[in-house]
């Protein structure tokens, strides 16, 4: 099972993990990125590249597959206005070996930050914003897979 | 005709998401493509004076800067991306 969406809503994380688990491989693991409710921050504005995203977190997730033994993935990543709370995305393998589960949705995750085109800008209650710069050591988490 | 896009804040220095310039000479690179929109007037100069904070993509795929355009339709320019 390979699951891409690129959506402006929210998911029902339940309905996303039964999904997995329906799989029968024993093993399932998942991510969740949400908005983070720091000091004066009232939203987080994702910009992405329509005609780019889901291609590319298709070749992602079929890099994720062909690493590891892998009986289903499910990526849901949301763009637009999400206020602090909001899901921002979901990864979730399933496997029969935890391990894999593991690694491959920590894999993707790392690799969503740093090889998935979206940007992130930050809304500030004083009207200020910012776009939020990349981290070099989410670069190196990304390249560190490559070792 | 090339099709040029940008986001974030390429996007908004330049002010505006997309536009279509004539194809550039034969053997151009990202890089030099960028060098010659930075020198025109208004947000393309801040947008696009410092390469080293920019990446690009040639037909949604992202390419290092020094790769040649050739007959690719679009080219994307941006930041670093932020996803996850």
């Amino acid at each position: 099972m390979k699951r891409v969406a690129i959506q402006s809503g929210d998911f029902d994380m339940a309905a996303e993990l039964a999904a997995l688990e329906s799989l029968g491989g024993g093993g399932v693991a998942s991510f969740t990125g949400v908005v983070r409710g720091e000091s004066g921050l009232i939203a987080l504005e994702l910009e992405h590249y329509p005609a780019m995203t889901a291609p590319q977190v298709d070749r992602i997730v079929d890099e994720a597959l062909a690493r590891w033994p892998l009986l289903g993935v499910s990526v849901i990543h949301r763009f637009g206005r999400l206020e602090p709370g909001a899901r921002i995305v979901f990864v979730g393998t399933a496997s029969r070996h935890r391990a894999a589960a593991l690694a491959s949705c920590a894999f993707l995750i790392d690799w969503l930050k740093s090889h998935a085109p979206f940007w992130k800008k930050e809304h500030f209650a004083d009207g200020a914003t910012a776009w939020v710069a990349a981290q070099a050591e989410d670069e190196a988490k990304a390249q560190g897979w490559n070792a | 005709m090339l099709t040029l896009v940008y986001f974030a804040w390429v996007r908004e220095s330049i002010g505006r998401d997309e536009e279509r310039i004539e194809r550039p000479a034969p053997g151009t690179t990202v890089a030099g493509l960028i060098a010659t929109l930075a020198a025109r007037e208004g947000g393309y100069a801040e947008a696009l004076g410092d390469p080293t904070k920019l990446r690009a993509a040639i037909d949604q795929h992202f390419v290092p800067l020094d790769t040649v355009i050739g007959e690719a339709r679009e080219v994307a320019l941006f930041p670093p991306v932020t996803g996850g």
